[in-house]
């Protein structure tokens, strides 16, 4: 991957992602770790029906267009951080 | 507790289900399925077993239902039957909230324990200063004899290598009444005559087992029987989501309300006759007025500061006011307070003007079983839109700076932004004549309303929100 890349961070603001543990998640920019700061653009998205499945895992987050379920903080910088190791890697 | 905790989305969950069956009219054919959807038998178990899990989850929703825990009739009665009945019920109860006991785990007393960090050092400063003679030592490291051990913290204070920790009983830790303690078998009993229904239990507990009674079955019947269901919101609903607060309101007319009154309508009602009542009172000598809009303030008062009772303002709550307001509007209408709030759930009760309570929590799962996406809505706000030091009741400060604006210089206020045990020792002082305010204002929550139990965002986001989304509407920013 690019070493200039940057990260496209979308997080659903739609209500089901919002009232079932998503509405921390756009404050999401200030708990990057330095090194990630200029990497990652973070921005919000209308609802993208991913919620509509019977066994729904609400919040979701788009990093790219890798989809994360049942997102938290920690787990998009956590993603983040693994693309970034592994391109070091290569 | 953050609201990111599996707790408080298993109660979402439940909720949001139990709305999208009472919608689709389906709620008695399909109830005694929600536990085993949501806790299926290949999944991993959070308690011993998968069916200990979905007992619990049978009993969170009996009390969303609206019933006590104790109400339980035997283990076979279904959730079916307990709908059924509920759906048929004339009466609520004044006991707003219940103990689910098959969820409560039984934490053990609160106590202080040594880890495995303890270096057994020459000094052992946690031994010598142990009044009860309480630690002894296995193989180079400190233990303690729980029979003698009077949970002190002495040892905790004196540990050079923080190896000691104290285990709370979280429910029990935040109760600023000592409201909560656990009978003969270790489950948590609350005792009403202390309670004074701030709801921090509920939201300290990690297994979720202090539940609310929900008026949900109540506000759908209401609405199946054709009544007019008008939505009295608080103000603190500009910081429960990050649209703006016309959109927010058009969410929850879509969600089956016919129409919304501000309670901030009626807090410029409150504002009026308060301001008026302090002047008359310090007119008359008194030296000091408190005000009476938080209920959990009110009853900790009256339950345990009466001393302070005499200085309490008479003046109507916002929310009874806006209850007035909305029997004028829509005479024989149901009316529902929306709020962040326990305590206010047992205020509407006794408050002829409020047929109803749903908290923020609740709305939420409201909306999204009713699959509404505020983002998509164009937005509208209600025919009366209240003012900003109104809609600013919401937070601390607030109720005072309105009155202060209203009654003049010569008000100083004294602020208390959250009941907890420093603040009833300060507020027992104030009793006695020791504060130096004239105007003295007391919310229960950590920055008012908008830090209220039953909210969807919490601390600064909460405060960001309320800010934001109050007073740009998008119909001000086109």
């Amino acid at each position: 991957m690019n070493p200039n890349h940057i990260y496209q961070v979308r997080i659903c603001t739609g209500t089901l992602c919002h009232v079932m543990g998503g509405a921390l998640l756009p404050e999401l920019k200030p708990y990057l770790p330095e090194y990630l700061k200029g990497k990652v653009q973070v921005k919000g998205m209308t609802c993208a029906d991913y919620c509509k499945q019977e066994d729904r895992k609400p919040p979701y987050v788009l990093v790219d267009d890798h989809l994360i379920e049942s997102a938290s903080i920690e787990k998009v910088i956590a993603y983040i951080k693994k693309c970034e190791n592994h391109d070091s890697k290569q | 507790m953050t609201p990111s905790n599996n707790a408080t989305l298993t109660r979402r969950e439940l909720l949001a289900r139990i709305c999208s069956l009472l919608k689709e009219g389906r709620l008695e054919e399909e109830i005694d399925r929600i536990p085993l959807k949501m806790r299926p038998k290949d999944n991993h178990a959070l308690r011993c077993c998968v069916h200990k899990d979905r007992a619990v989850l049978k009993y969170k929703i009996m009390a969303l239902l609206g019933y006590n825990i104790d109400d339980e009739e035997d283990e076979l009665t279904s959730l079916s039957d307990y709908a059924q009945k509920a759906w048929n019920r004339e009466e609520l109860s004044p006991v707003v909230m219940t103990v689910v006991d098959e969820a409560c785990s039984s934490c053990q007393k609160g106590s202080y324990h040594i880890s495995n960090m303890c270096q057994g050092c020459e000094a052992r400063p946690c031994a010598v200063n142990c009044p009860k003679d309480a630690i002894y030592f296995v193989n180079g490291q400190a233990q303690i004899d729980h029979d003698r051990c009077v949970n002190c913290g002495k040892c905790i204070r004196e540990c050079p290598f923080h190896a000691i920790i104290y285990r709370p009983v979280p429910c029990e830790e935040v109760c600023p009444v000592k409201a909560i303690s656990k009978d003969d078998q270790g489950i948590e009993r609350i005792d009403y005559n202390k309670c004074i229904f701030c709801g921090k239990c509920k939201d300290a507990c990690p297994y979720g087992a202090i539940m609310e009674k929900s008026h949900i079955m109540e506000i759908f019947r209401a609405h199946e029987k054709g009544q007019k269901v008008i939505a009295l919101v608080a103000p603190s609903i500009a910081a429960q989501f990050r649209q703006p607060l016309d959109k927010i309101y058009q969410a929850i007319e879509a969600a089956g309300f016919h129409d919304i009154i501000e309670v901030a309508e009626g807090a410029e009602k409150t504002i009026d006759h308060e301001s008026k009542e302090w002047q008359e009172r310090i007119g008359r000598g008194q030296q000091m007025m408190t005000t009476s809009c938080c209920h959990a303030y009110t009853e900790l008062v009256n339950k345990h500061i009466p001393e302070l009772k005499d200085r309490v303002s008479e003046t109507p709550s916002p929310m009874a006011y806006a209850g007035r307001i909305a029997r004028e509007r829509y005479p024989g209408a149901t009316t529902v307070f929306l709020g962040p709030c326990t305590a206010k759930r047992h205020e509407a009760y006794f408050t002829d003007q409020i047929d109803f309570t749903l908290s923020f929590e609740e709305l939420g799962s409201l909306l999204v079983a009713c699959e509404i996406e505020i983002n998509d809505l164009e937005g509208r706000l209600p025919q009366v839109h209240a003012s900003g030091k109104a809609q600013h009741f919401a937070h601390s400060g607030g109720v005072a700076g309105a009155i202060k604006e209203k009654a003049g210089d010569g008000l100083q206020e004294e602020i208390i932004n959250g009941v907890d045990k420093k603040a009833i020792r300060q507020l027992k002082q104030y009793a006695k004549g020791k504060c130096t305010a004239n105007f003295l204002e007391v919310m229960c929550c950590e920055n008012g309303c908008i830090g209220g139990v039953n909210t969807l965002m919490k601390g600064r986001q909460a405060e960001k929100a309320f800010h934001e989304n109050q007073f740009q509407t998008t119909d001000l920013r086109e």
